[in-house]
């Protein structure tokens, strides 16, 4: 505590968050910034980088225009919450324009910002509604939201656990992106999805559609078991089932377009799937036929100099898995099915279920830090996200320090452009924001014309 | 809403066609006597009650539909043909009423109501079911051949996936945004293309009941507003109390009469309370023994119990204090469990006795006051319903109990570790009676296939078999 407090004194000294106040030498001497995050940091990082302007144009939808469709009171309805230093947590924030929600977050500088409904009334004002009892504080609208966390997937990593990630395991996430984007478009028809690394162990999905944004709880818990496939109990080793003569096409093509490659070409290898007895015997306890699991552990048991220099042990004992299974001697349809089990147990998405089924679930803000990592969380390119990679996300000091580095700048309105941050902001608008704003404007327009439409009919009836 | 009726009138494709299941659109214009308002009710509130048991204890579709038939069958005929969809009409408006007053109530009869329709759907032949369709005036187009052509395969693996036929080229399927067939989305039970959902023409009866569901939870909205708004003050003192009543009215058998068991002797009360107390009671009991006091919850929950249990101690007293209730009827603090004679732990007056001198006038208090404190012992749904507060001991231990809790005192029932993970499992997924019968079938070993349902019945159940093993020496 003293530590911090003596922290914050060095920093208010130096930084009366004019902006040119940065090139006082004390602080940004050469050019290392002091490793870490705290608030100061994090004053600039807002008044200057973060690109509050864009997410209050994507929280707007359109609202925020001239057109008299538009609906004024849309975006203080929407609820934002703060976590502030000392984990102090202000739920139930609302701002009724871009200036108030900037001042706010200047002068709170949270370290965390979540986005949570936008509701019946301002929730501000909630309490004021509560004495009706008629719960007229409820929430309308919420982006349908995924949240995909590599904890969840820590009984099919070996390179790490828990809150660590590495490019490694970082592929398990590049498949949950995958195969949750192609289904989300081709399936249940969406266009205006924002991927997110969550600054540490995860990705993050916002689906913006207006129907995204107005499906009930019980149709987001739908779409959640959609893609439900994955049932964890601690007793049970097959934690992938596939039931029933055939799979639906849904899982289908995420096997034959993502997982297979994925598991054969990537994973077997860089996690090592097969190479020690302890692994393999996992995979074996899949297998539900003695025999084959004996003759595959006899093999690999004796046989530890088959893996000659130039074939990965992994890839050479998943041919000899998947040629047993798969011959032609194999009638039961159940041993078939085992291959595709073992790889959808391996790569298959984890979703945190409850996220997505309810309205009211708050999810941190894109462009926030991570305080524990100092990472930004960043938009990915799902048409790109092989290319992603989480150990290079820009760091608030990074971005600092290339502030510091581009020196006094005329245009301060797009700092963030000399910065590798500006990359991200591009890929935000051009990828994201601007198509939504685009069809925003077009529903918009649209809807205006039925309703005058009908009140045309109205009247002439 | 008038003229939309007179326009379905006028189509001519599905006139003639006689359904007996209705939409509940709005009240009907009857008159109804009192008695048939609560009769009725009753009779509904079995059906949903039994499709929620049904539901809770993992039945099948099939089985469903099964239970469903019967459970319609037994309680919601009527000696008058003519009056039979009166009946059907007017309990269903009844329940509204009293279940449209909380979230928690209109949750689930928004749940059983709907499962109602959809069985009830189901039993319909073709004609009336596409008759009922074209009431809901659906705005599904059927997909034409061209495109099922192109969606052939698709449609087929789905059709697979599920263990459905293939379809045919004469085969019907709807194609409707896929936010109307949520079951369908969430079971993966339907083919996906760009928002739209490929619905079979057996699977139809998704569609009408999402239909029926957003209807009614729409008119549960509505009159929730009617009743705090209006009706609960003009009918103070008519139907309010009955209304209130209905929603924690048990429909099982009757545990307000002592059972008929050999007389418990002091002694054995121990014996009796680890073999045959589900865990709610054995826990009340364990608490008022540590600490010589229940609050009122607890003193009620336990008492009632025991009074049904009619548990005799030899020789002691066993005071249920009735004084208050005597004087003035009220439904505070009307038992007490003393402990009163020097040599006995517990003491417990005689059942007889509380039921000869007090039952009649509780009884003739019911319609009388319209108070309707309840005074039989409380079933499961109502004791998971309870809301225990700080220094509270009642509730369901499978509901109220932290997971830890629960797991000690598991264990210290006896319950092995495979069971305890198969009972935190169902308390897991809210099913908190499940929880309690697969605790009864682990300590007895033995199946129980009707289910949990009430302490009472929890314990007569478990003396019956445990009577039955000491009979025949295994």
């Amino acid at each position: 505590m003293a530590g911090g407090e003596e922290e914050d004194q060095n920093g208010r000294d130096n930084m009366v968050i004019d902006g040119y106040e940065l090139e006082t030498p004390e602080l940004w001497q050469g050019k290392t910034i002091p490793d870490g995050f705290n608030a100061n940091y994090l004053k600039v990082y807002y008044g200057k980088l973060f690109p509050l302007a864009d997410i209050f144009k994507w929280m707007s939808y359109g609202n925020d225009g001239k057109h008299p469709a538009c609906d004024p009171s849309y975006f203080g309805r929407r609820e934002f919450s703060f976590t502030l230093d000392n984990d102090i947590y202000l739920r139930f924030q609302s701002f009724n324009n871009a200036s108030e929600l900037e001042n706010s977050i200047r002068e709170k500088c949270p370290f965390k910002i979540d986005i949570g409904p936008v509701y019946s009334v301002d929730p501000a004002k909630r309490h004021a509604y509560a004495q009706s009892g008629d719960n007229v504080f409820t929430p309308v609208e919420r982006e349908l939201i995924f949240d995909i966390d590599m904890t969840d997937y820590d009984d099919v990593r070996y390179c790490c656990s828990g809150a660590d990630v590495c490019l490694n395991c970082w592929p398990l996430m590049t498949i949950a992106i995958k195969v949750i984007d192609i289904a989300l478009r081709d399936d249940f028809g969406f266009k205006h999805i924002l991927w997110v690394y969550s600054g540490r162990r995860g990705v993050h999905c916002w689906v913006c559609d207006v129907k995204a944004r107005r499906l009930s709880n019980e149709q987001r818990a739908a779409i959640a078991d959609y893609f439900r496939l994955y049932k964890g109990n601690e007793n049970n080793h097959k934690k992938v089932s596939l039931m029933g003569p055939a799979l639906h096409p849904f899982l289908v093509r995420s096997y034959t377009e993502v997982l297979k490659d994925f598991f054969e070409k990537k994973l077997l290898s860089v996690q090592n799937l097969l190479s020690t007895e302890e692994r393999y015997e996992k995979i074996l306890e899949m297998i539900p036929d003695e025999s084959i699991t004996s003759e595959l552990r006899g093999k690999w048991q004796n046989n530890r100099r088959s893996s000659s220099a130039k074939e990965d042990i992994n890839v050479v004992r998943w041919e000899q898995l998947k040629h047993l299974l798969q011959s032609g001697k194999q009638k039961a349809q159940g041993l078939r099915r085992c291959v595709e089990e073992i790889v959808f147990s391996f790569t298959y998405p984890r979703l945190d279920m409850e996220v997505s089924k309810h309205m009211n679930h708050l999810l941190k803000a894109p462009f926030c830090i991570h305080p524990k990592t100092g990472r930004i969380c960043v938009p990915i390119d799902p048409n790109h996200c092989e290319e992603f990679n989480p150990t290079t996300v820009p760091t608030l000091c990074k971005l600092l320090e290339e502030l510091n580095d581009s020196g006094l700048r005329p245009d301060v309105d797009r700092e963030w452009d000399e910065t590798s941050l500006g990359e991200s902001i591009r890929l935000f608008r051009s990828s994201f924001l601007q198509p939504l704003l685009k069809s925003c404007k077009e529903e918009m327009e649209n809807s205006y014309n039925v309703k005058l439409q009908q009140s045309k009919n109205t009247l002439s009836w | 809403m008038e003229i939309v009726r007179s326009q379905r009138k006028s189509s001519p494709s599905n006139a003639g066609v006689v359904t007996s299941l209705p939409l509940y659109r709005s009240a009907p214009p009857l008159e109804v006597r009192l008695e048939d308002f609560e009769l009725f009710a009753t009779d509904r509130l079995r059906v949903l009650k039994g499709i929620s048991d049904g539901l809770s204890r993992g039945k099948k579709p099939d089985e469903m539909e099964r239970l469903v038939s019967d459970l319609w069958k037994a309680n919601m005929r009527h000696p008058l043909t003519s009056e039979v969809v009166n009946k059907d009409i007017i309990s269903h408006f009844v329940l509204r009423l009293v279940y449209c007053r909380t979230e928690d109530l209109r949750k689930w009869f928004l749940s059983m109501e709907t499962s109602l329709f959809r069985y009830r759907f189901r039993f319909e032949n073709p004609e009336a079911q596409r008759a009922l369709m074209s009431e809901f005036d659906l705005p599904y187009r059927v997909v034409n051949n061209a495109e099922f052509e192109i969606m052939k395969e698709k449609l087929g693996q789905v059709a697979r996936s599920i263990v459905q036929p293939l379809p045919t080229a004469d085969a019907i399927f709807y194609k409707v945004p896929f936010e109307e067939v949520p079951e369908l989305v969430a079971g993966r039970k339907v083919f996906l293309n760009k928002g739209h959902a490929y619905v079979a023409m057996n699977q139809v009866v998704s569609l009408v009941a999402t239909q029926f569901r957003s209807q009614l939870s729409k008119a549960l909205i509505l009159t929730n507003r009617k009743w705090t708004s209006t009706i609960r003050e003009q009918e103070k003192d008519r139907l309010a109390p009955i209304v209130e009543a209905l929603c924690t009215s048990y429909l099982g058998p009757d545990y307000s009469q002592p059972r008929e068991f050999a007389e418990i002797s002091l002694k054995d009360i121990d014996q009796i309370v680890k073999s045959s107390f589900p865990l709610c009671m054995r826990h009340l009991f364990e608490k008022l023994r540590e600490d010589h006091h229940l609050k009122h919850g607890g003193r009620m929950q336990l008492g009632l119990f025991l009074k049904g249990v009619g548990l005799k101690l030899g020789g002691c007293t066993c005071i249920l204090e009735s004084r208050v209730l005597e004087k003035e009827n009220i439904s505070l603090s009307p038992l007490y469990l003393y402990r009163h004679t020097h040599h006995s732990i517990l003491s417990l007056v005689g059942a007889e006795r509380f039921d000869k001198e007090y039952s009649y006038s509780i009884r003739h208090n019911y319609g009388r006051e319209g108070k309707r404190t309840d005074y039989t012992p409380y079933s499961c749904q109502k004791i998971i319903s309870s809301t225990p507060g700080v220094g509270d001991h009642h509730g369901c231990p499978y509901r109220h109990f932290s997971e830890e809790n629960l797991r000690a005192a598991l264990g210290k029932m006896g319950v092995n570790s495979r069971a305890t993970e198969d009972v935190m499992d169902k308390v897991r997924n809210r099913h908190y009676q499940l929880a309690c019968t697969l605790t009864f079938e682990a300590l007895h070993e033995s199946s129980c296939d009707a289910g949990i349902n009430h302490p009472n019945q929890y314990f007569t159940d478990s003396q019956k078999m445990l009577q039955l093993k000491n009979k025949s020496p295994a």
